[in-house]
């Protein structure tokens, strides 16, 4: 069974050297004269910005919806990879685990009516 | 179960497994063990590679996917290099490699050249727990729908990275953008797969395969609001038309992609369709039966019917994309935490209940369809309550358009003033 993995294992190794040689060979083929040589230009180089000469910072200040989802995300994710080993041993554990599990969820349900009542859920 | 693959000929190709198993027992007798080990998953790598992923991405994805999106909007699509334009994947190959690779002044060049690079890989992962036969799995793991999960969220690091180490302010709002998108979605998406592992009972692609035979079912039929949620989750994931609020053109220039030219930008697009077969060959597998097909397998190669499956629920991809408008990110938000986390948790208790009720009483195996026809009318039932909740009434609309001089009408403008002031 655990050889298996180490299928994975190599897979990696090739997942990562398939894309890293398209890049090498696109580079590679600048000095066989089949792409433009890579050349400096201070205009070419710049950040874009649909074509005006870029102004500011590129760290603008976000909306802090962003914040509240990620808080919520984090929030109930935790909680479902309790679930994942729940659904293997669902026999064994039978009625009373199910139980708890809803017991489980009802703490997140309860947090996530809070949020939604207290209109977090809207993208404001 | 099994009995239709009694032969293991090298030369019964109904499972290539035959094929491969003989040329590794060829192999043993040559190389040590451990040099066997790593051939078996080179040659299974390459078997992948060249029989199913590199046509499709060629051919389905790129091809296809542009005659059938043109069609859709009244247009031709690709037909100028070739017959039928069927060489234009690899004139766009080609001309991606010549083109220069630019990196802005004030990006960080280490991780900008990194994206891409991670960007591909979990593409290539996913397809090792897929099965496309009976013994055809790269890696037959007893978690591998977790693996799944694990592995499909990893590109949303990739595309942070990406938009991150550009240092442009329309690369930056479009990686903000596909996390906040990506992490709502992927909560429904595994409290419905959640759901459909409780009601199998494995966590293992192949064994729902072996469930789904055994019934004899769909997953679809059985639980449709876990598709559903399945299917928006993952087109959502997947950053496709309907909801590609991080690349969006008309208002964010190409979002996370803004900086990105040449071969770094080709294997970002070639991985979005790579993606997309990926999760169209998870949906195959788990919701249409994988490489079952109602006892049809034991005449036709079960890979056959898999590819033709994926390619299927490939061509639904391609047709919400070509039908749907862009979303906006507040409609999407509130799609995502409102309607379909609540209906994911609690299609996951129904079913749980279900499955209990099922196991402790012994019930025949038919009853999956009275749980069936409980769970459609679950569905429809939910719909409706959450429409009326929300109170979505298409008859309040207005039907014709106001006139610019009835009350309440929009203001008319006054063009001896030039206009209204911007």
């Amino acid at each position: 069974m655990l050889h298996e993995y180490g299928h994975i294992a190599v897979l990696v190794i090739i997942a990562l050297v398939f894309p890293a040689g398209a890049l090498v060979q696109s580079w590679v083929f600048q000095f066989v004269r089949v792409r433009p040589r890579v050349s400096s230009d201070p205009v070419k180089e710049d950040t874009y910005e649909c074509g005006m000469v870029t102004r500011g910072s590129s760290l603008p200040q976000f909306n802090f919806g962003f914040y509240v989802f990620a808080l919520l995300f984090l929030l109930i994710d935790v909680e479902i990879v309790f679930l994942f080993p729940w659904t293997l041993v669902f026999e064994e554990a039978g009625a009373a685990g199910l139980l708890k599990v809803v017991i489980f969820l009802a703490t997140f349900v309860v947090g996530g009516l809070y949020a939604w009542r207290k209109r977090l859920l809207e993208w404001r | 179960m099994l009995s239709f693959l009694a032969t293991d000929h090298w030369y019964d190709l109904r499972d290539l497994a035959n094929l491969y198993r003989v040329v590794l027992e060829g192999l043993d007798h040559i190389f040590p063990t451990g040099l066997v080990y790593v051939l078996t998953a080179l040659l299974g790598f390459i078997a992948f590679f060249v029989v199913f992923v590199l046509p499709s991405q060629l051919y389905v994805g790129v091809y296809g996917e542009r005659r059938l999106i043109g069609r859709m909007q009244a247009r031709q699509g690709p037909n100028r290099v070739g017959p039928l334009g069927l060489l234009q994947p690899v004139a766009d190959a080609i001309k991606l490699l010549q083109k220069e690779a630019l990196t802005p002044r004030s990006a960080d060049r280490l991780i900008m050249w990194a994206a891409p690079v991670l960007f591909v890989a979990p593409a290539i992962l996913i397809f090792a727990v897929i099965p496309f036969g009976p013994r055809m799995v790269f890696a037959d793991i007893p978690v591998s729908l977790m693996y799944f999960l694990a592995i499909s969220s990893l590109p949303v690091i990739a595309s942070f990275m990406a938009g991150w180490s550009s240092n442009n302010k329309y690369s930056l709002f479009g990686a903000m953008r596909i996390v906040a998108m990506s992490i709502s979605y992927e909560i429904p998406l595994v409290l419905g797969l959640l759901a459909v592992s409780v009601l199998s009972g494995t966590m293992s692609l192949q064994g729902m395969v072996y469930w789904q035979q055994d019934i004899p079912t769909w997953m679809i039929l059985i639980q449709p609001i876990a598709f559903a949620v399945y299917f928006i989750g993952v087109s959502a994931e997947l950053n496709r038309t309907p909801t590609d609020i991080a690349e969006a053109e008309s208002e964010i220039v190409a979002g996370y992609l803004t900086e990105y030219s040449g071969m770094r930008w080709g294997l970002f697009y070639g991985m979005d369709i790579a993606y997309a077969l990926g999760a169209s060959a998870f949906a195959a597998t788990i919701f249409f039966g994988g490489w079952s097909l109602f006892g049809l397998e034991q005449w036709v190669p079960p890979w056959l019917i898999f590819i033709l499956k994926t390619y299927l629920f490939y061509f639904v991809f391609i047709w919400t994309r070509g039908t749907l408008p862009r979303l906006r990110i507040d409609q999407l938000m509130s799609f995502a935490w409102k309607f379909l986390l609540p209906i994911a948790l609690i299609n996951l208790l129904v079913v749980a209940v279900e499955r209990l009720i099922w196991t402790s009483n012994d019930l025949p195996d038919a009853i999956v369809w009275a749980f069936g026809a409980v769970n459609i009318v679950l569905m429809v039932g939910i719909v409706f309550i959450w429409a009326k909740v929300f109170k979505y009434d298409p008859k309040k609309r207005p039907t014709k358009p106001r006139l610019v001089n009835e009350p309440g009408g929009y203001r008319p403008v006054d063009l001896e003033q030039g206009g209204p002031s911007l």
